[in-house]
């Protein structure tokens, strides 16, 4: 099939950008959104144009990496699907399609399609873990947890990190990621000594990364492809307000 | 010898201590040098590679104390590829009452890699599994319980007790967050210095020991010299020297490879995993390939068509009688759940007949029509949908109606940095961890090991005995003027210029393509001393048309990611041929390394312990000759007995 994008090109975070289009001929519809695009950047190196970049490494929806904002949707129009695991299948013969970075006040753009997400790592850095030194670890059966717990958990834990719903959410807010690993280590008996500070602490790196707050919108939840429900948030509002009146 | 290398003196691990194997690790312990914690924050150690290896060394050393400095060339620590692993983590804590032992584990585990692997590390391996499971839990991992709360656990491939610790289908993500959190917390704290988005290009060795590395920032494009007390490589496995790989797009060799030019052994490079159930190719745009658990063989069953001519017809068209169930016909009592090596060879000469089907005729079907009637969809959809899901989200088919195809792929490699069972590389001060040393599988790794090896390695071993290097020092303060570090930081600028410089007319990315084709056709499931003899040849030329014609856009003073493929590209080149030399001095078939003359009368591989029982492990070939030097390490196996393995 022949498509046409229209990318977003900026050589570096202080340039302005601007959306350029391409034409890409011959795309097998098996092809995925990120084979299209190496097909058109090899032709962009042999054109002497300077190819255009972007975050990708596993390729099969799991590391997180893969970031574009595709036709206005972040991963674009697929349910629950990274980009990387977006295939030609879904576009038609002729189609223009728009591709993006994230866009958020706490993601800058580094080059063209790639942004810096390093805000998220403070986040975690700030109480996204549970304190368990190497080697202090009891026996791995001596705290049983109620499977219903164990496996909510999971479903929450299963975030990537990727970034989907900061660029969704009109206020570039982070909350459903900072909620889904409150939910995750709080649902867990090992994560209870440190949940109050931990919530606290977490919505404090949020806020000083210069995220957004949250209005309920729910875009986040919608594009994240991990499916990671809006619920999570209200579970953090909880045990936030718990946590505050605590330290008051 | 001949003409591909020269043979040197053997080697020897001297670190392990002898006796009772079942104290070996204890008595290391115990003999172990202790630095004072006092003294640890004024050493540094650099560790490279943030994946469960990396990123549990990293965290374990920072909470003892030390001062870390950790690299990745992702941007984020969250993200390096351990994060893909699906099935589980192994670990001996006989839960199931099944009669689960370390020895045991240990047992499966030497025979499992055919013999070829260094009974102390893969004993000591099975120790810590267990301390493994207790640390993860307490890190706050969701792995799968049952309804009275406690851990679940499945079994896998090569075994016959239930072993394996599992969260879903994504284990691997699940313990790699939690060794990125903790590794975080050191970052809160300032314990860890972290740079994300930064390649180690060059290892920096002074008086013969490691004492630093030389990076470029990804973004800006800046070279520095990073100097430390000690270095610690854990930057992953070299599957992606094939191009085409399970592995993610960036996993590469640079690291091991730039260590063992600077004379870091690397032992048995030709032992390479092929796993049998991927996602086959769909057309010349395939940039990667898709795993797909393998616990889909329990309930599929393999076929392909008895005639060629029928290899392009719908499966629909093609009756019972005339359909092959090749691996219930060949292995009739493993049938279809025959270990990965066997399987993905059994592909392979099926469609080498003519009877692959898809698009190229390389591949066979995964059925689960009978399945399907014996159990119900509803069952075959609880046990395996979110695979299902999977498969048809990127073919587009839907294999509750038409079956699976399925091909092997490159998924691990067993071979890597050489090491002795201090983990300690032979440069001293240059620890390697993880997929990058070759130190526990042998020729052939068994499910739901390599997540095992990375924690052990991170947490238990190395902070063990890096302790142990870094308290027989202390080392002398380097300068950055040092002439060795100003020497290493020239030649990565020099490699770099050089290669912006070429302006050809070939793609990196159509190199690394035709690369893969090479290895993957010489080097891959099957390799013959002609077919290897021939890729060497290939290899060479390729590369020397790499250097004339390669086109790399752009500067090395900006984000450059045509820039970062070459200098990758670069090095598997020279992997490669080392590869091919590996297999073609192995004149013996074991685990992932098939040698067509050395096979059964039925077809089956073939082992020579009278002439093979060592780990090769090679020199850089400096030197006139150009040829690498082989040093081997004898195998003694003092408590597993070499046997033949048989699943008919």
């Amino acid at each position: 099939m022949d498509i046409k994008v229209r990318v977003w090109r900026q050589t570096d975070p202080d340039t302005a950008g601007k959306m350029v289009t391409y034409g890409v001929k011959d795309i097998s519809p098996d092809a995925s959104f990120l084979e299209m695009l190496d097909v058109l950047n090899e032709s962009l190196i042999l054109d002497g144009d300077d190819p255009i970049a972007f975050d990708h490494d596993c390729r099969e929806g799991i590391c997180g990496a893969c970031s574009m904002v595709i036709d206005g949707v972040a991963h674009g129009p697929e349910k629950a699907t990274t980009t990387c695991q977006l295939h030609m299948r879904h576009f038609s013969d002729g189609d223009v399609i728009d591709v993006e970075p994230w866009r958020a006040a706490a993601f800058p753009v580094i080059k063209d399609l790639v942004v810096d997400r390093s805000a998220f790592d403070h986040i975690i850095a700030s109480g996204g873990y549970i304190t368990a030194p190497t080697g202090a670890a009891p026996e791995a059966h001596a705290t049983p947890v109620p499977k219903a717990d164990a496996d909510l958990a999971f479903e929450a834990a299963t975030c990537i990190g990727c970034g989907a719903c900061v660029a969704a959410c009109p206020n570039g807010s982070a909350m459903l990621f900072t909620a889904a690993k409150v939910a995750h280590l709080g649902l867990m008996p090992q994560g209870q000594p440190e949940r109050d500070t931990r919530v606290i602490d977490m919505l404090q790196a949020q806020d000083d990364a210069g995220f957004g707050g949250c209005t309920n919108m729910g875009e986040c939840s919608q594009v994240c492809p991990k499916g990671i429900p809006l619920t999570l948030i209200g579970r953090l509002n909880a045990d936030y307000r718990k946590a505050v009146r605590k330290k008051i | 010898m001949g003409d591909f290398w020269n043979d040197g003196d053997p080697i020897a691990d001297t670190a392990a201590p002898e006796g009772p194997i079942e104290t070996r690790w204890e008595r290391r312990q115990f003999s172990a040098k202790l630095v004072n914690p006092a003294n640890r924050r004024k050493l540094t150690v650099i560790v490279v590679g943030t994946g469960l290896a990396g990123g549990s060394a990293a965290a374990t050393l920072a909470e003892a104390g030390y001062h870390v400095k950790s690299y990745c060339y992702q941007d984020s620590p969250r993200r390096a590829h351990s994060i893909a692993a699906q099935g589980g983590i192994n670990a001996a804590k006989n839960y199931r009452n099944d009669g689960d032992s370390i020895y045991r584990l240990f047992y499966d585990t030497v025979k499992g890699g055919d013999f070829r692997a260094r009974e102390s590390n893969v004993y000591r391996l099975a120790t810590v599994s267990v301390n493994i499971i207790d640390q993860c839990v307490a890190q706050g991992v969701p792995f799968a319980r049952e309804y009275g709360g406690l851990l679940d656990n499945r079994s896998f491939g090569g075994t016959q007790v239930s072993r394996t610790f599992y969260a879903r289908g994504q284990t691997g993500q699940q313990l790699l967050l939690g060794a990125y959190q903790a590794m975080e917390r050191q970052i809160g704290l300032g314990n860890i210095e972290m740079n994300a988005r930064h390649e180690m290009l060059e290892l920096i060795v002074v008086d013969g020991k490691a004492r630093g590395i030389v990076v470029r920032d990804m973004v800006t494009g800046e070279i520095t010299t990073e100097m430390a007390d000690a270095v610690v490589l854990a930057s992953g496995g070299y599957g992606n020297v094939f191009f085409l790989s399970t592995n993610a797009k960036g996993c590469n060799v640079t690291a091991s490879w730039r260590a063992h030019r600077k004379g870091a052994l690397f032992a048995n490079p030709c032992y390479t995993q092929i796993h049998p159930t991927c996602i086959p190719e769909s057309g010349t745009h395939q940039s990667k390939l898709t795993l797909m658990s393998e616990s889909l063989r329990n309930d599929g069953r393999v076929w392909v068509p008895k005639s060629s001519s029928d290899s392009q017809k719908p499966a629909a068209d093609i009756p019972e009688a005339d359909r092959d169930y090749y691996l219930e016909r060949i292995y009739p009592s493993f049938g279809n759940l025959v270990p990965r090596d066997i399987a993905s060879r059994a592909a392979k000469n099926v469609c080498d007949e003519g009877r692959g089907v898809g698009p190229g005729g390389l591949g066979v079907y995964l059925d689960f029509a009978d399945a399907i009637k014996r159990l119900g969809k509803k069952a075959v959809e609880a046990k395996y949908g979110n695979l299902f899901e999977m498969y048809q989200r990127i073919t587009g088919e839907d294999p509750y109606e038409v079956p699976m195809r399925i091909y092997p792929a490159v998924h691990y490699t067993m071979g890597g940095l050489w090491v002795d069972y201090d983990l300690q590389s032979t440069i001293p001060g240059l620890f390697v961890v993880g997929e990058a040393n070759f130190s526990d599988h042998g020729a052939n790794r068994l499910g739901a090991s390599a997540l095992m090896q990375g924690l052990g390695d991170g947490y238990f071993v190395l902070p063990t005995t890096l302790g142990n290097y870094l308290a027989n020092g202390p080392y002398e303060k380097i300068s950055e003027d040092h002439e060795e570090v100003v020497a290493a930081r020239a030649e990565v600028e020099n490699r770099i210029k050089r290669l912006l410089e070429i302006d050809g007319d070939r793609t990196v990315d159509s190199f690394h393509r035709e690369l893969g084709h090479i290895m993957w056709e010489y080097c891959g499931m099957e390799r013959t001393e002609e077919g290897l003899t021939k890729a060497i040849g290939l290899i060479r030329s390729l590369r020397d048309e790499f250097w004339l014609r390669v086109k790399v856009p752009g500067t090395g003073e900006q984000l450059n990611q045509n820039l970062e493929k070459a200098g990758r590209v670069a090095d598997f080149f020279e992997l490669a041929e080392l590869m091919c030399i590996d297999a073609l001095h192995r004149r013996e078939s074991c685990g992932g390394h098939f040698r067509g003359e050395s096979q059964t009368p039925d077809g089956e591989a073939l082992r020579h312990d009278d002439e093979f029982s060592y780990v090769a492990a090679w020199e850089y070939a400096t030197g006139d000759s150009g040829k690498p030097t082989l040093h081997k390490e004898q195998l003694e196996f003092e408590y597993v007995h070499p046997s033949t393995r048989s699943y008919k």
